[in-house]
């Protein structure tokens, strides 16, 4: 599958990134210079404190803000020279993301939740519905997909997120303190189905500030002031699952 | 990613809030429902006008004196004049010519009494050039007039009012103190909104004159032409020889008498209803435009509210065209229900009489207003729509 990361490319690739919010004396330097790859499979937890500008980085790996300066390549593509609907396309087939705060549509059900990125890139009704049952059933839900959010628990939500997130069978998983809003059980349940699909070979990159949830990626990268300052790899890229 | 679907994003967004669509959906059907029952209203009657015009007759002209215009002559309408009109060779497009003379009187039959609001005193063709059918009973004759006999009929509204429920022909009524015959009933003509036409008593001319007004000049002369076509050429005849009676100069700037015709009548009062109908429909409009003011106000809410919504839809790849569509096609589809249920309203309510009046439905009005309604929809919700479009992923995403 040409989404997982064609051949051999790094997935992201980011040289001296560098975000400034305001100018002059009251600027703030939420990244100020992040250099970063990420091969194909891996499965990276970036930590920070609050202020140390994770959530920055997030948003601009995400296609979902951009930088002041610096490339970011996506796959291959420098989005920063993308425009506005381009940027739309790769955030639809090329980044799948998960918020701290479930961030479902309400009143809509899981299935429809799932089904939207599908819909956005112009899937046929059968074909998407086949898919996001699938997906349901991968974070094991799909015996939820017809209720709605607010009929669901915290940690299901967040499952019906995951779901949607890797519907488009995009080349990289964001996750923003994906467990931040969870309780142990289900902080549980949905770190494991990140590790199996990790395990399947897709790329994930999380945000986290628990070392508990940082444990289960295999490179830590921590950020202080918006600068990098340990990078270390506890097992190394599972190639053979990549491959698959 | 077909319309179908962008339309179902729009339809659940009506749907997730229905007390908020309903009473701006609400607004809106007033607003329609106001324009067309309004313009209907209007339109209704003016209709009313030009029916009851017709029923006056409309191969009928009317001369009026007493307008100034001094000629140093006696410029009175005098029975001179009467007989001068009455020439067929001088004339030969008039059929008939009735001197008028009104006055209001009291009218009295046994203890009942009352105002009547013009006795006429006039000749038998009167009864033709004016459309008035005797109903009961009958007209009087040349044979009255002639020797003053005093019969009177009376107009519909006149006899009910003073008989009730007893028949009135072969009664006697006192007029001015003076005792009349009541010989027939005229039949019911309708009101024409303004003075009611069946409030009349009719009697022949010189009765009335040596009875109640005295033997002046007559307050007008009602002619009749031969047929509708002529009465431009019974108009030319007519002021020929009344300048001649008068001597009024050639090119006078003004006359002292004044002829009107029933269409002059119809098209001065279809102008006044046509205002009026105008006047309504903008009264109308306006509350079309606060209603789509009150769009533009849901729509901002909605959009203000839905921001992480918004923003959801972004992250996941939804590209502006599809944000933009979703959201006009919600306003529209708020204006159009409410468009909708405005013609359906309106509809409904043209089946009552409104103050008196019976509208009419223009079908003009119901295209205009929902042609309207979907323009609303469109410009009233594009700026709210194109704000929601325009807004950055992550500003969306961040807002509480």
């Amino acid at each position: 599958m040409a989404a997982y990361g064609r051949d051999g490319r790094p997935v992201l690739e980011v040289t001296d990134l560098v975000k400034t919010y305001g100018e002059g004396e009251t600027a703030v330097h939420a990244l100020a210079g992040v250099s970063l790859v990420v091969e194909p499979g891996d499965y990276v937890a970036i930590m920070g404190s609050s202020g140390s500008g994770k959530s920055t980085l997030m948003n601009i790996l995400g296609c979902l803000d951009v930088p002041t300066s610096g490339t970011y390549r996506l796959d291959g593509v420098d989005v920063s020279e993308l425009n506005e609907s381009q940027l739309a396309l790769v955030r639809n087939r090329r980044i799948g993301f998960v918020f701290q705060s479930f961030n479902l549509i309400a009143r809509t059900s899981a299935l429809a939740n799932v089904e939207l990125p599908l819909a956005y890139a112009g899937v046929s009704r059968a074909e998407r519905r086949e898919r996001a049952l699938a997906a349901l059933d991968m974070v094991g839900l799909a015996n939820r997909a017809d209720h709605d959010p607010n009929q669901l628990s915290g940690g299901q939500q967040q499952r019906v997120a995951v779901a949607r997130a890797l519907v488009s069978r995009p080349a990289l998983l964001l996750a923003d303190e994906p467990t931040g809003n969870l309780d142990s059980r289900s902080t549980r349940d949905v770190l494991g189905i990140l590790d199996g699909l990790n395990a399947q070979g897709r790329t994930i990159v999380l945000i986290t500030h628990e070392d508990e949830v940082a444990e289960h990626a295999h490179r830590t990268i921590r950020l202080v002031d918006g600068q990098i300052v340990t990078d270390e790899r506890r097992r190394s890229i599972d190639r053979q699952a990549v491959a698959v | 990613m077909s319309v179908f679907e962008v339309f179902g994003f729009a339809l659940r967004g009506v749907a997730a809030n229905k007390l908020r669509s309903g009473l701006t959906v609400l607004g809106i059907l007033i607003g329609v429902a106001a324009v067309i029952l309004l313009v209907a209203v209007g339109n209704g009657s003016a209709k009313q006008v030009e029916d009851s015009l017709a029923a006056l007759g409309t191969n009928t002209l009317t001369v009026q004196g007493g307008r100034g215009g001094d000629t140093g002559y006696r410029t009175d309408l005098t029975l001179d004049i009467v007989k001068a009109l009455q020439d067929r060779d001088s004339a030969p497009d008039v059929k008939s010519v009735s001197p008028v003379v009104s006055s209001s009187q009291t009218l009295t039959f046994g203890d009942a009494s009352y105002d009547v609001n013009s006795v006429i005193g006039t000749y038998p063709s009167y009864f033709s050039a004016s459309n008035s059918v005797v109903e009961r009973g009958s007209g009087f004759t040349e044979e009255d007039v002639d020797q003053a006999a005093r019969v009177v009929v009376l107009g519909p509204t006149t006899a009910e009012e003073l008989f009730g429920t007893v028949d009135p022909v072969g009664q006697r009524v006192g007029i001015g103190g003076q005792i009349f015959s009541v010989i027939g009933v005229l039949a019911k003509k309708g009101s024409t909104g303004f003075n009611d036409p069946d409030d009349v008593a009719i009697a022949p001319l010189p009765a009335v004159q040596r009875a109640l007004t005295g033997y002046g000049p007559v307050s007008s002369i009602t002619i009749e032409a031969v047929n509708a076509d002529a009465v431009a050429a019974a108009k030319a005849e007519i002021t020929s020889i009344l300048n001649a009676k008068m001597h009024v100069a050639d090119g006078a700037s003004s006359t002292p008498y004044q002829i009107r015709d029933a269409s002059q009548l119809l098209e001065t009062r279809t102008a006044t209803a046509e205002t009026f109908t105008v006047l309504l429909g903008a009264v109308a409009g306006i509350s079309l435009v606060v209603g789509g003011i009150g769009i533009t106000n849901i729509m901002m809410v909605s959009v203000t509210e839905r921001t992480r919504e918004i923003g959801i839809r972004k992250a996941l790849g939804a590209p502006r065209r599809i944000i933009l569509t979703q959201f006009l096609i919600e306003a529209t589809l708020l204006s159009l229900a409410g468009g909708g249920l405005g013609v359906a309203a309106a509809l409904i309510g043209a089946n009552f009489e409104i103050v008196g009046i019976k509208p009419v439905i223009m079908p003009d009005s119901v295209a205009l207003a929902l042609g309207v309604c979907v323009a609303i929809g469109l410009f009233f919700g594009s700026y709210p729509a194109s704000r929601a479009a325009g807004l950055r992923p992550i500003d969306a995403l961040r807002y509480e």
